[in-house]
């Protein structure tokens, strides 16, 4: 086969369709980038979930030396070993806890980095000024009151944090984005399909002629189809082109500039580059693969071969 | 070259069969002439020998192959040795003459050097040396069928199948395009020609097959158009 015939085949189908073209690389770009959002999202609450969040109920902070400096819950100073050891029993007896793990100040440091990274409030963080914690499962997430009773205000207890509660509503937010997102990334993709399929059903029709002397003087099956499939390909291509394009645009305006997200929300570490940027390929090779096999099977249904 | 035995075909949706327990035998380096009033099976008869369409009931043998027993995909490599002309010609407007006969050869992948070889040598065949360059709305009808012709030799086809070639000719420019067909035919190569020109099969004296209502009902060596019973 000659390449040189089949790419000039391809040039002339898609101006051909001109308006039908236009109208497939929108969709697909749309959906792709919906699709590449959608995974840029669940990427970033992931990321925000840190080590701990679906591992434990309640925490229990205890005190540190710069605790025992500025906050009043503990006046009386710093955590002692004793007053562990005591707390530690007490939970042992308590029936509601199922499992109970001591984070010390270096472990705490060290899931503090994983989170946290390349935020510049991480940079500054040492291990001391970190809290030593026991971190709850309990047998009911409900219970998490008889916890906070029970420790709060105790010698060395810094605060009781029912975090999976706190954190819950705004990953409830972000997961209904998410969710949204697919569910208009799934329209879209529909629409997508569906113009492909018309596009390669008019191309087929108005190509008839051609294909039909093709098929006189013996061409194989995938030499005339080949044209078709390309051509739905290429303009997949380019929308998918375009739904990276957004994507990079999209971390580049909403989270370093433009909006800037990252400077008024220091304390969250968002997605970094290399986030994006693993999704790109993800994004072209379906964008190209997609569009090709809705065009292999309309054509099975349009194209006699 | 083309062999029938107890062809019937049935389309769907239809209860009439096109063709009705057909048998017959076509040799090689024959000229055969199909003929027939509309309607009467002939081109279900050629559609068969294409593998357009499959036979319902029978066997279907072209080039000692079974079409039944053929693949999908191995069609193309039948239909590279058949050449085929239809009363309306079959030429792509926008190409010119030569790269119309081309065509034929770019689709099954022939080499360009190949091609420039054969293409001027089978437009001298047809007698259209010179308008290699012209565009099939600037000929004639008699001319867009010799380029038809020139596409469905180019690549040496050992059967030539013609669908009502001088269907849209005038009786003069029929004849010129029937002494090219004869000179096709004596170089070895089978023609079968579905027609209703009684003139053209008159004179020539070939072999008639004659379907009527999708039977085969008269098989004469050297018959004419009209019935001789």
């Amino acid at each position: 086969m000659r390449a040189q015939f089949v790419l000039s085949e391809i040039g002339v189908g898609l101006r051909r369709n001109l308006t039908m073209t236009f109208a497939v690389v929108v969709s697909v770009a749309l959906s792709l980038a919906l699709f590449g959002g959608s995974l840029l999202m669940s990427d970033q609450v992931n990321q925000m979930k840190g080590y701990w969040y679906d591992k434990i109920n309640v925490s229990i902070f205890l005190c540190n030396k710069s605790n025992a400096q500025n906050d009043p819950n503990c006046a009386k100073g710093a955590v002692t070993e004793d007053q562990k050891k005591a707390i530690l029993a007490d939970l042992d007896k308590m029936p509601v806890v199922q499992k109970v793990t001591y984070e010390s100040q270096d472990e705490a440091y060290k899931h503090y980095k994983e989170q946290f990274g390349d935020s510049p409030l991480a940079s500054t963080i040492t291990p001391d000024q970190m809290q030593e914690s026991y971190r709850i499962q309990l047998k009911n997430p409900e219970q998490y009151k008889v916890i906070a009773s029970a420790f709060n205000g105790r010698d060395g207890v810094q605060s009781v944090q029912d975090q999976k509660g706190i954190l819950d509503n705004l990953f409830g937010l972000l997961n209904g984005m998410n969710w949204a997102a697919r569910a208009v990334m799934s329209l879209m993709l529909v629409v997508a399909l569906m113009l492909i399929v018309n596009t390669v059903r008019v191309s087929a029709f108005s190509r008839r002629r051609e294909t039909g002397i093709m098929r006189l003087v013996g061409a194989s099956g995938f030499y005339i189809q080949a044209p078709f499939i390309m051509e739905a390909a290429v303009a997949g291509l380019i929308g998918g082109t375009v739904a990276c394009g957004f994507l990079v645009l999209a971390r580049y305006f909403i989270i370093d500039h433009g909006l800037a997200l990252s400077e008024k929300l220091n304390l969250i570490n968002f997605i970094g580059w290399d986030a994006v940027l693993t999704k790109l390929p993800l994004i072209l090779a379906t964008s190209l693969l997609m569009p090709a096999l809705a065009a292999f099977f309309a054509l099975r249904k349009y194209l006699k071969v | 070259m083309i062999r029938f035995d107890n062809v019937s075909k049935v389309y769907p949706k239809q209860t009439r069969p096109a063709l009705r327990d057909v048998s017959l035998e076509v040799e090689k380096g024959e000229f055969v002439f199909l003929v027939g009033s509309s309607g009467s099976g002939k081109s279900t008869f050629l559609r068969l020998i294409l593998r357009e369409e499959r036979c319902s009931h029978g066997q279907v043998h072209v080039l000692g192959k079974d079409l039944a027993r053929v693949s999908n995909w191995k069609v193309p490599q039948i239909r590279r040795q058949l050449g085929t002309v239809f009363q309306d010609f079959r030429l792509l407007p926008n190409k010119t003459v030569a790269e119309n006969v081309a065509f034929a050869q770019e689709v099954i992948g022939k080499s360009k050097g190949e091609i420039r070889k054969s293409v001027p040598q089978v437009l001298d065949l047809v007698g259209l040396g010179g308008k290699e360059d012209r565009r099939p709305g600037e000929l004639s009808g008699g001319e867009q069928q010799r380029v038809a012709i020139a596409r469905a030799f180019v690549n040496r086809p050992l059967l030539l199948i013609c669908d009502e070639p001088t269907g849209n000719l005038d009786p003069q420019t029929s004849v010129g395009i029937m002494k090219l067909l004869d000179r096709i035919n004596r170089t070895g190569t089978t023609v079968l020609m579905a027609t209703h020109d009684q003139n053209i099969v008159d004179q020539m004296r070939k072999r008639v097959i004659e379907l009527e209502k999708g039977r085969l009902v008269r098989d004469q060596a050297r018959g004419v158009y009209g019935y001789q019973h």
